[in-house]
């Protein structure tokens, strides 16, 4: 990636490097102040007290709020990412169905789910589970907020993934599917036998990088008061009253996870590059179409 | 479909699509702003620059959205009492749209960054011929061109943001996902459609915005 950080500069002569040298003191000392600043502020107001931070990183902080939290955050982001992908090749497979009918059925089912706000629907199902199905004893009604965070990260990442399928297929180069009619397949034994494959070894990368999206979005269930890991940290932090703390310490957990899984999308992506006709470069929801045109090379 | 109708006379379903469209609009100039700053320090030939930029990306992008937001509520204003406006209301606002455009501004910078990958070497390196420097080259020539080519990402980028905006419900701000909660919660019998109602109006934002960006994009794509 250093390849563009070149695009815009030449290499720097005796005179640019001693300026980039004045540039990168004044970047210190600004940092620096800044940092000062508010380290200043917080220890003024008391929160850097040794043992608002003691509470927040003790054993009993670990073992009975974080790693509880974390196990509820992982275990619906670790479903939630199966189950989309169920949700994603079932209507990737039903957008290039061959009947126009079914294309625009799965069509109007991945736009919609695509553009409702996943907080929507998690609300929308929790009252839905917990007033309509729990009463008939099929689930418990404490399961219900969870439920609803699987739920709802299911229908929103799997109309995505629908989507990376489909455009997946799309952007395999179109030798693939001549050589599969050349050697007689039908429509469907192609799909099946050689784009779909090689579109969803392409999209492996994009799914690491969506289930990094899954695992942000499950702290949505903090809203319809599923446990996960910042429902625990702000129970933590009320107890103590040190719920900057906490809820610091839970933001780097995951931002470690996070992007441990981004750098592994990455390499992953350029592993997989031989295996397949399709573009491996990681997508999301936010890069998709532009990672379909520009960025591959 | 008993008393549906009546809802609309009860509860404030368009003015609280307003606060949306309100928190979209203020939070999307935000992010544009430190998105654009960000992009400019990660393409900076000053080492330190690109890592202040690579530093927020990372820690930024990598935190939920719900996070920064309860982060904001609960300790900024819970514990610090940092407190922007003396209108309750109005502070709380004002928060999430804080919290809204510096989460974003991760993906404008990144949105940004792929665009400056779509303008050729030799249009930079003709800038420099004509003896621009970083600024004036990253103003009148890069910059342009790379927005014109980062018109999907940055669409994609709104339109996440719109749908993010529901988690201002984490700051009691009376958007339409805590709207559809509370009407929820005092009409189950008609759950479905207050649900319908709302998503069907995500929809209607969000859809068109959709479609607005592929036609921008194909219409500005630079032609090379």
């Amino acid at each position: 990636m250093s390849a563009q950080a070149d695009v815009m500069f030449d290499a720097p002569g005796p005179r640019a490097k001693r300026r980039i040298l004045l540039a990168n003191l004044v970047a210190l000392v600004g940092v620096l102040a800044v940092v000062f600043l508010v380290l200043m502020q917080l220890n003024r107001q008391g929160q850097l007290a040794p043992n608002q931070w003691a509470n927040a990183l003790n054993g009993n902080a670990w073992t009975n709020y974080y790693l509880p939290g974390l196990q509820f955050t992982l275990q619906s982001s670790g479903i939630a990412v199966v189950t989309a992908l169920v949700f994603g090749l079932v209507f990737g497979f039903l957008r290039l169905a061959p009947f126009a009918i079914i294309r625009g059925a799965s069509a109007v089912v991945v736009e919609f789910f695509r553009a409702v706000p996943v907080l929507v629907m998690m609300f929308f199902l929790y009252f839905f589970l917990s007033r309509q199905v729990a009463p008939t004893g099929l689930i418990a009604s404490e399961d219900s907020a969870y439920f609803a965070v699987i739920l709802g990260l299911t229908v929103y990442n799997g109309a995505v993934i629908a989507e990376l399928i489909r455009s997946g297929v799309k952007s395999l180069p179109k030798g693939q599917r001549e050589a599969a009619a050349a050697v007689g397949m039908t429509r469907n034994q192609s799909l099946r036998i050689v784009e779909v494959p090689q579109a969803l070894t392409a999209m492996l990368p994009s799914l690491l990088s969506q289930f990094v999206v899954i695992l942000k979005d499950s702290a949505l269930g903090f809203l319809i008061g599923f446990y996960e890991l910042l429902q625990y940290s702000r129970q933590l932090g009320s107890g103590y009253s040190n719920i900057l703390q906490t809820l610091v310490v839970a933001a780097l957990i995951f931002i470690v996870i996070n992007y441990l899984l981004t750098r592994l999308a990455t390499r992953l992506a350029g592993t997989l590059s031989s295996r397949t006709g399709g573009a491996t470069a990681p997508v999301t929801s936010t890069t998709m179409v532009s990672t379909m045109g520009q960025d591959v090379k | 479909m008993n008393g549906f109708f009546e809802l609309f006379a009860e509860y404030d379903v368009l003015g609280a699509f307003w606060m949306n469209i309100k928190l979209t609009a203020l939070a999307a100039i935000g992010s544009f702003i430190l998105g654009t700053i960000l992009a400019l320090f990660r393409i900076s030939p000053v080492t330190s620059f690109r890592t202040i930029g690579t530093a927020y990306i990372n820690i930024v992008r990598n935190t939920p959205l719900t996070i920064i937001m309860v982060l904001g509520v609960l300790a900024v204003w819970g514990q610090l009492k940092v407190e922007f406006f003396g209108d309750f209301d109005l502070n709380f606002f004002a928060y999430a749209v804080i919290a809204l455009s510096l989460y974003h501004a991760s993906f404008v910078c990144e949105a940004i960054r792929s665009g400056v990958n779509t303008v050729p070497l030799g249009q930079v390196e003709a800038a420099r011929a004509i003896g621009l420097t970083f600024l004036p080259a990253a103003r009148i020539v890069v910059l342009p061109q790379a927005l014109r080519g980062a018109i999907t990402p940055l669409g994609n980028t709104l339109i996440a943001l719109t749908k993010n905006t529901t988690v201002a419900a984490a700051a009691s701000v009376a958007e339409a996902s805590g709207l559809m909660s509370t009407m929820i919660e005092f009409n189950p019998d008609l759950m479905i459609y207050i649900f319908l109602t709302i998503a069907i109006g995500f929809c209607i934002l969000v859809i068109p915005m959709g479609i607005v960006t592929t036609w921008l994009s194909d219409k500005l794509a630079v032609a090379r």
